[in-house]
C-alpha cells in the first residue's frame, strides 16, 4: 500500500486510543476474582444475609447459584426464605409504597448493579460511608453523596467520620484538590482488613450475578479462538494454492 | 454425476441457476488487484446474515412491552440456553456493522468507487447506510434501559424542533407525548420487519448494480477498457469464483476471530458497544446527567450540538446534522478530478481526504463527552468542546462544498494503462 493508504488506515485505528480516556471520580480498585469459588460463596451469603432483605435481584433465580458449587439443597437450607421455591426469583416482600416512605424511594434491584456501576464503585462505595448528623439517615457517603441508604453493614465497619470535620477543616489538607480522608473512629465487629474482604466477597459476588455467564464465556471463547485460528491456516493454504496462477 | 447434471439441466430449463452462477459468480471478473479496503463489502454481507439469524433467535424470547423489556433481555441473558451470547452476537454486530461500512465507504473515498459510471451503487450504498442508522436507532430502544429511553427521547424531539409541524410529528411518531409502550411496540415492528426488509431490497440492488458495471481497483481504472480480443475477458480481471470467495474466506475468518474476542472477553468494550446506563431499567422520571448516543452517531451528535439555537429553535442543528449524512449523496457529482483513485489524484484531494478523516474522528470524539469536558475556552463563556466541534463540524462540509474547487485543478498524476497490483 501506498503512504497515504496507510497513513489513512492508521488514522481510522485512531479512536480506539482516543476514546479511552474521562472519569472525576477515582474509586479503589475492587480485590476480586470471580474464579474463587469460596470467595463468590461467603459473598452469596453476605448478600443474603444483608441486601436481600429491602433489594430484589428479580432476574436471578435460587436455582442458579448451583453455578457457585452449592447443592440445590445447601441452597434451599442456607440461602433461600423457607416459603420460596427453588426456582423463583429473587424477590422482596417489601412494598414500593413503604419504600418510598422510608428511604424516599425504592432500593434499586441488585440483578446487574455492577454492570452498571461497576465492582470498583461498588467496593469504594461500600466502604466510604461516614457519619453526617444533617442526612435524615445520620449517613453519608463519600462515593454516592446524599445517598439514600443508611450504612447497613455499620455494625460490621463501625463508624467513619470525615477528617475535615473532625479536625475542623484545617491544616491536614495538601492543597485544595487533597481527597477527603475518612477516619474510623469507633471500631465495628470485623477489624478494617476483615471488612474490606467482607465487601470484596460480597462485590465479587456481584459481579457474578451481573452476568452468571461470564465465568463460561471466557473459556468458550478461547476454544472458539483456537478453532478459528486453524481453520484460518486452511483458508490461508486454500487462497494461495488458487493465488499461484493469478499474475 | 451425470444424475446431477440432468437435475441442473432441469431446473435450468425451468430457472436460470445456471446463467445467474455464472453472472455473479464464476464469470463474474472482478479487477485482480484488490487490497485490504476491498474486504469490507463481503464483510458488510456477512455482517447482515449474523444480525438477522441472531435478531430472529432474540426475537423468539424478547418481550416488546415496557413492563416487560428490559427483564426480558435479562430473562435471554441468564435463563435462555445460550441466549446470552446470541445477545452479545447481536450487540456486538450492531457496532461491527457501522465499523465495517464506514471502513466500505472510505474505501469508496480512496479509490473513487462513486465516480462514474458507479454513481448508481453509491446511493443505493448511501440509503443503505440510511437504512442501517434507522435499524440502530429502532433497535437500541428494545433494551429498556435508561439510555435506550432518553437516546430515543432526544432524538424524537428532533423532530419537534421542525417548524410549524414539529409537536405534532413527534406526537405521531412516538404514538405518545413520551416514549412509552406504545413508542417501544411500534419501533420494535420497524426494527424486526420493516427496516430489515427495506435493507435487503437495497443490498440486492447495490449488488446488482455493482455487477452491471464491474468492480473498480485501488487503481482507479477500468478493467474493462483492455479485454483479451479472444475470449472477451478482461485482462485485468479474475473470476469472482473461486479467487474472491476464497481470498474473502481469509477476510471473513479473521474478522470472525476479532469478533470473537470482542463477543467473548469483552462484550461492551468498555462501555462503548453496551453502555453502563443501559443496565438500568428506563425511568420516565430521572433524567441521566449525561446522555449520549452509541458511538457511531457521535459525529453527527457532535454537529447537532455544535450548532446554536436560531430564534429559539434548534431546528438549524437538526438540519446540519441531517445534511452532514445527507451530503454524501452528491458525492459523485461534486468530484471534478480526472483520476479516481487516490495514488494518482494530487495534493489537495490528499489534504482535503485528511482533514475529512480527522474532523470526523474528532467530532466522533466530542459526541461521546459531555460539552463542558474541557472547560471554557480562556476569556470566554463558551465550552472549548462547543469551539472545536464548530471548526470540526465547518472543515467535514469544506470537503464537501469546496470540493469542485480543489479536485478541478489538482496535480494529478497520469493513470497506469494497466493494473498496478
Amino acid at each position: 500500500m501506498r503512504i497515504v493508504e496507510r497513513l489513512v488506515t492508521l488514522a481510522l485505528l485512531a479512536p480506539a486510543a482516543v476514546l479511552a480516556a474521562g472519569g472525576h471520580f477515582v474509586p479503589d480498585t475492587a480485590p476480586i476474582d470471580n474464579h474463587d469459588v469460596a470467595s463468590l460463596q461467603r459473598g452469596a451469603r453476605n448478600f443474603f444475609s444483608y441486601c436481600l432483605n429491602c433489594h430484589s435481584a428479580q432476574y436471578m433465580r435460587y436455582i442458579r447459584l448451583m453455578d457457585l458449587g452449592l447443592t440445590e439443597q445447601q441452597i434451599k437450607d442456607n440461602l433461600m426464605p423457607a416459603d420460596a421455591k427453588v426456582g423463583e426469583p429473587m424477590t422482596v416482600a417489601m412494598r414500593s409504597k413503604d419504600a418510598k416512605e422510608w428511604f424516599g424511594g425504592q432500593p434499586p434491584d441488585l440483578s446487574v448493579i455492577a454492570r452498571s456501576r461497576g465492582a470498583d464503585w461498588l467496593y469504594t462505595y461500600l466502604r466510604t460511608y461516614y457519619r453526617d448528623e444533617s442526612r435524615p439517615t445520620g449517613w453519608n457517603n463519600l462515593a454516592y453523596p446524599n445517598v439514600g441508604m443508611p450504612h447497613v453493614l455499620w455494625q460490621l465497619q463501625g463508624q467513619q467520620e470525615l477528617e475535615a470535620a473532625k479536625e475542623g477543616g484545617a491544616g491536614e489538607h495538601h492543597g485544595a484538590h487533597a481527597e477527603p480522608k475518612l477516619i474510623l473512629t469507633q471500631a465495628g465487629t470485623l477489624t478494617p482488613k476483615q471488612y474490606d474482604a467482607f465487601v470484596a466477597d460480597l462485590v465479587n459476588y456481584l459481579v457474578y450475578m451481573g452476568e452468571p455467564a461470564r465465568t463460561n464465556r471466557v473459556q468458550i471463547g478461547i476454544l472458539t479462538l483456537i478453532f478459528l485460528g486453524v481453520l484460518f491456516v486452511f483458508a490461508y493454504l486454500l487462497k494461495k494454492e488458487y493465488w499461484k496462477d493469478v499474475h | 454425476m451425470s444424475k446431477i447434471v440432468a437435475l441442473t439441466q432441469w431446473i435450468d430449463d425451468r430457472f436460470p441457476l445456471t446463467s445467474n452462477w455464472k453472472a455473479h459468480l464464476s464469470e463474474y471478473y472482478a479487477p485482480k488487484n484488490f487490497n485490504f479496503w476491498y474486504y469490507f463489502g463481503a464483510l458488510a454481507m456477512l455482517v447482515l446474515v449474523i444480525q438477522i439469524l441472531s435478531g430472529i433467535f432474540l426475537t423468539m424470547h424478547y418481550k416488546p412491552d415496557a413492563a416487560h423489556a428490559f427483564g426480558s433481555v435479562e430473562y435471554i441473558m441468564r435463563d435462555v440456553s445460550w441466549g446470552w451470547l446470541v445477545r452479545y452476537i447481536h450487540s456486538t454486530g450492531a457496532s461491527m456493522f457501522f465499523i465495517v461500512v464506514y471502513l466500505h465507504m472510505m474505501r469508496a473515498l480512496l479509490y473513487g468507487s462513486f465516480r462514474k459510471p458507479r454513481e448508481l451503487i453509491w446511493i443505493f450504498g448511501m440509503l443503505i447506510y440510511l437504512c442501517l442508522m434507522a435499524e440502530a436507532f429502532f433497535g437500541y430502544l428494545l433494551p429498556w434501559g435508561q439510555m435506550s429511553y432518553w437516546g430515543a427521547q432526544v432524538i424524537v424531539n428532533l423532530f419537534s424542533a421542525v417548524p410549524f409541524v414539529g409537536e405534532d410529528l413527534s406526537i405521531w411518531i412516538r404514538g405518545d407525548y413520551v416514549v412509552s409502550d406504545a413508542t417501544l411496540n411500534r419501533f420494535f415492528a420497524f426494527h424486526v420487519i420493516a427496516v430489515p426488509l427495506v435493507l435487503l431490497g437495497l443490498v440486492a440492488a447495490h449488488i446488482i448494480a455493482l455487477h452491471e458495471v464491474g468492480s473498480n481497483n485501488p487503481d482507479g481504472i477500468e478493467i474493462k477498457k483492455k479485454k483479451d480480443p479472444k475470449t472477451g475477458i478482461p485482462l485485468d480481471g479474475i473470476p469472482f469464483h473461486p479467487y474472491y470467495t476464497v481470498k474473502d474466506l481469509v477476510g471473513v475468518v479473521v474478522f470472525l476471530m476479532v469478533f470473537t474476542i470482542i463477543i467473548f472477553f469483552m462484550p461492551d468494550v468498555g462501555g462503548y458497544f453496551l453502555e453502563y446506563n443501559n443496565f438500568i431499567p428506563a425511568d420516565p422520571l430521572k433524567t441521566p446527567p449525561h446522555i449520549a448516543p452509541v458511538w457511531y452517531f457521535t459525529p453527527y451528535y457532535a454537529m447537532l450540538r455544535a450548532v446554536p439555537a436560531l430564534l429559539g429553535s434548534q431546528f438549524a442543528g437538526v438540519v446540519v446534522m441531517g445534511a452532514g449524512v445527507m451530503v454524501f449523496f452528491l458525492l459523485p457529482w461534486l468530484d471534478r478530478g480526472k483520476v479516481k483513485s487516490i495514488r494518482y489524484r494530487g495534493p489537495k484531494y490528499k489534504f482535503a481526504l485528511g482533514v475529512f478523516v480527522v474532523s470526523f474522528v474528532v467530532l466522533g470524539w466530542l459526541g461521546v463527552q459531555p460539552t463542558d469536558f474541557l472547560g471554557k475556552f480562556p476569556g470566554s463563556q463558551l465550552e472549548l468542546a462547543t469551539l472545536l466541534a464548530r471548526v470540526f463540524t465547518v472543515l467535514y462540509f469544506a470537503f464537501f462544498v469546496l470540493m469542485p474547487w480543489y479536485t478541478a485543478n489538482d496535480k494529478e498524476k497520469p493513470e497506469p494503462d494497466r493494473v498496478t497490483g
